[in-house]
C-alpha cells in the first residue's frame, strides 16, 4: 500500500472511544508519534490508572496505522507526566462543550502535601445548555471515570463535566 | 473469518470489528522500560509491588460488592468508580511485580492464580463490606493512609512505580476527599447517621495500627509506613472536628505470632473474597476474556 499521509496524521485522526467527538490528541492522550524507516512508535497515555478504554485506543491505532500502509506499530504507555486536564486542547473544549459535556477549568496546582478540601471546589462551570452558571456539582463521579456529575439551576438539566486534574 | 462460536470471535486479535474484548493488548505497561534500576533488588521490589497491588486489589473487590446495594445511584457510581481506580493501579503494580522479579507472571496470573497466603494486602482490605457507615471509615482510613504513601513512593528509587504513585496520588485525592465528605455528613448528621458512622469506624480501627507497622520489605525498597502516621492523624483530626468525631480507643487486632496481612496472613473474610474472586479463573484455566 502506498503511504501518502505520515503517521503522526493519521494518528491525529483516532477518536476516543468513549469521547467519539474528540480525537485522541485533542484530549491530550496521544503524546508523541515517531516514524523511523518505516516503523512507527505512539506513546499514549491513560486519562485515569483504571481507563478501560485504553486497550481500544492501542487497538484504534493500531488498526489506522495498518489501514493507512504502516504494518510496523508499536504502542508505548506513558505514565509520567500524569495526564491533566490541561492539556485538552481549544479544540477539544469546544467540542465538548457542543456535545453538552462542560470542559474543565485550570487544574489545580500540584506542590507540597494533598490539602483534603471537604467542601466541593466553588467553580464557575457554564452549563453547556443554556450557559447559565447557576449550576451545582450533584457527585463528582460520573459514568466515566474523567467526568462529574452537575446540574443547573436555571434549566434544570443535568450534565457531565470533564474533572480538574 | 469463521469461528464455532461467538465468544472465539470476541477473543479473535485479528479481527478489528470487535470492541474492548481480545484487543490482544494485556500489558498494561507496554512500551515501558521496566528493567529494575541498578542496586535494587528484583524480587525484594516486586513483593512491595504486590503488597501495594494487592492493598488495591482487594479494596477494589469489596467495592464491586457495592453496585446494586449503594443507597443512591451517585454514590454506587462513585464507589464503582473508586473501585476502578483501584483496580487501575492493581493491573499496574501486579503487572511490575512480574517484570520485577523476572518470572514474567502476568496480573492475572497473580490474582486468579495465587493461594490466600502468597497475598500481601494488609487486613483492612478484605473485611466484609458491612453498612455504608463501615465503608466509610474503610476508604476514609484506606485512601488517607495509601495518598499519603503514594505521595512519598513519587521518588521511588524505581521510575515505574515512582510514575504508577505519582499517577496515583491524583485519583486518591477524590477517593479521600469523597470519604471525607460523607464522614463529616454522616457524624454531624442524624443520631442515626452518627451512630452508623461511629460504629462503622469502632468495628475497622483495630485494623488501623497494622497500617503502620513496618514490613521489612516495605521498608527495604519503598515508603517506611511509620512515616506518614503523622500526616494520616492530621488529616483525619481534620475529618474527625467537624464530624464531631473522635478516634476510637480500641485495641489492635494482632496477627498470629506477630504476622499479619503482609506476611500473607489472613482474617477469615479473605478466603471467602478469593473463592469469588478466582471461581472463573479456576473453572476454565486460560480462559480469555
Amino acid at each position: 500500500m502506498v503511504t501518502t499521509r505520515t503517521a503522526r496524521d493519521v494518528a491525529k485522526t483516532v477518536t476516543d472511544p468513549e469521547l467519539p467527538m474528540l480525537t485522541l490528541a485533542d484530549l491530550g492522550v496521544l503524546r508523541e508519534v515517531s516514524e523511523v524507516d518505516g516503523r512507527v512508535v505512539v506513546s499514549i497515555t491513560p486519562t485515569y490508572t483504571g481507563c478501560p478504554a485504553m486497550d481500544t485506543m492501542r487497538d484504534d491505532l493500531v488498526h489506522a496505522l495498518e489501514n493507512a500502509g504502516y504494518l510496523d506499530v508499536e504502542i508505548r504507555t506513558v505514565l509520567r507526566p500524569a495526564w491533566s486536564s490541561d492539556w485538552i486542547t481549544a479544540d477539544g473544549r469546544r467540542k465538548l462543550a457542543e456535545a453538552g459535556i462542560a470542559p474543565p477549568g485550570a487544574a489545580p496546582p500540584r506542590s507540597g502535601p494533598v490539602p483534603l478540601t471537604l467542601a466541593p471546589p466553588a467553580r464557575l462551570v457554564g452549563c453547556p445548555r443554556c450557559g447559565s452558571v447557576e449550576t451545582e456539582q450533584v457527585s463528582e463521579f460520573g459514568p466515566t471515570a474523567c467526568k462529574a456529575l452537575r446540574r443547573c439551576r436555571a434549566c434544570h438539566e443535568p450534565f457531565e463535566h470533564v474533572k480538574e486534574i | 473469518m469463521s469461528f464455532d462460536n461467538a465468544y472465539e470471535a470476541l477473543a479473535d486479535a485479528h479481527d478489528d470489528s470487535r470492541w474492548a474484548f481480545g484487543t490482544g493488548f494485556e500489558d498494561p505497561l507496554s512500551g515501558m522500560d521496566t528493567s529494575v534500576p541498578p542496586g535494587v533488588d528484583g524480587p525484594t521490589l516486586a513483593q512491595y509491588c504486590l503488597m501495594l497491588g494487592d492493598d488495591a486489589l482487594i479494596m477494589s473487590h469489596r467495592l464491586q460488592e457495592w453496585c446494586t446495594n449503594a443507597p443512591e445511584l451517585e454514590d454506587e457510581v462513585a464507589i464503582a468508580n473508586i473501585g476502578l481506580d483501584l483496580l487501575g493501579q492493581a493491573r499496574l503494580l501486579l503487572a511490575r511485580a512480574g517484570k520485577a522479579d523476572g518470572t514474567g507472571r502476568s496480573e492475572d496470573d497473580y490474582a486468579f492464580l495465587r493461594p490466600e497466603h502468597e497475598f500481601r494486602n494488609v487486613r483492612l482490605a478484605e473485611l466484609e463490606r458491612g453498612d455504608f457507615g463501615q465503608l466509610i471509615a474503610v476508604l476514609l482510613v484506606f485512601s488517607t493512609w495509601r495518598l499519603a504513601l503514594f505521595q512519598r513512593l513519587a521518588a521511588s528509587v524505581d521510575p515505574v512505580l515512582g510514575a504508577i504513585a505519582e499517577k496515583g496520588v491524583k485519583e486518591l485525592t477524590y477517593h479521600r476527599d469523597y470519604a471525607a465528605r460523607w464522614a463529616v455528613r454522616l457524624g454531624d448528621g442524624t443520631a442515626r447517621s452518627r451512630e452508623r458512622m461511629r460504629a462503622g469506624l469502632d468495628g475497622i480501627w483495630p485494623y488501623v495500627e497494622e497500617l503502620f507497622t513496618p514490613h521489612e520489605i516495605e521498608v527495604r525498597v519503598g515508603v517506611d509506613p511509620a512515616s506518614v502516621r503523622a500526616e494520616f492523624d492530621d488529616v483525619l483530626a481534620q475529618v474527625f472536628a467537624p464530624a464531631t468525631l473522635t478516634p476510637p480507643e480500641v485495641a489492635p487486632r494482632v496477627g498470629v505470632a506477630g504476622r499479619t496481612g503482609r506476611d500473607g496472613v489472613h482474617t477469615e473474610a479473605m478466603g471467602y473474597l478469593l473463592a469469588e474472586l478466582q471461581s472463573v479463573a479456576r473453572a476454565l484455566p486460560g480462559a480469555t476474556w
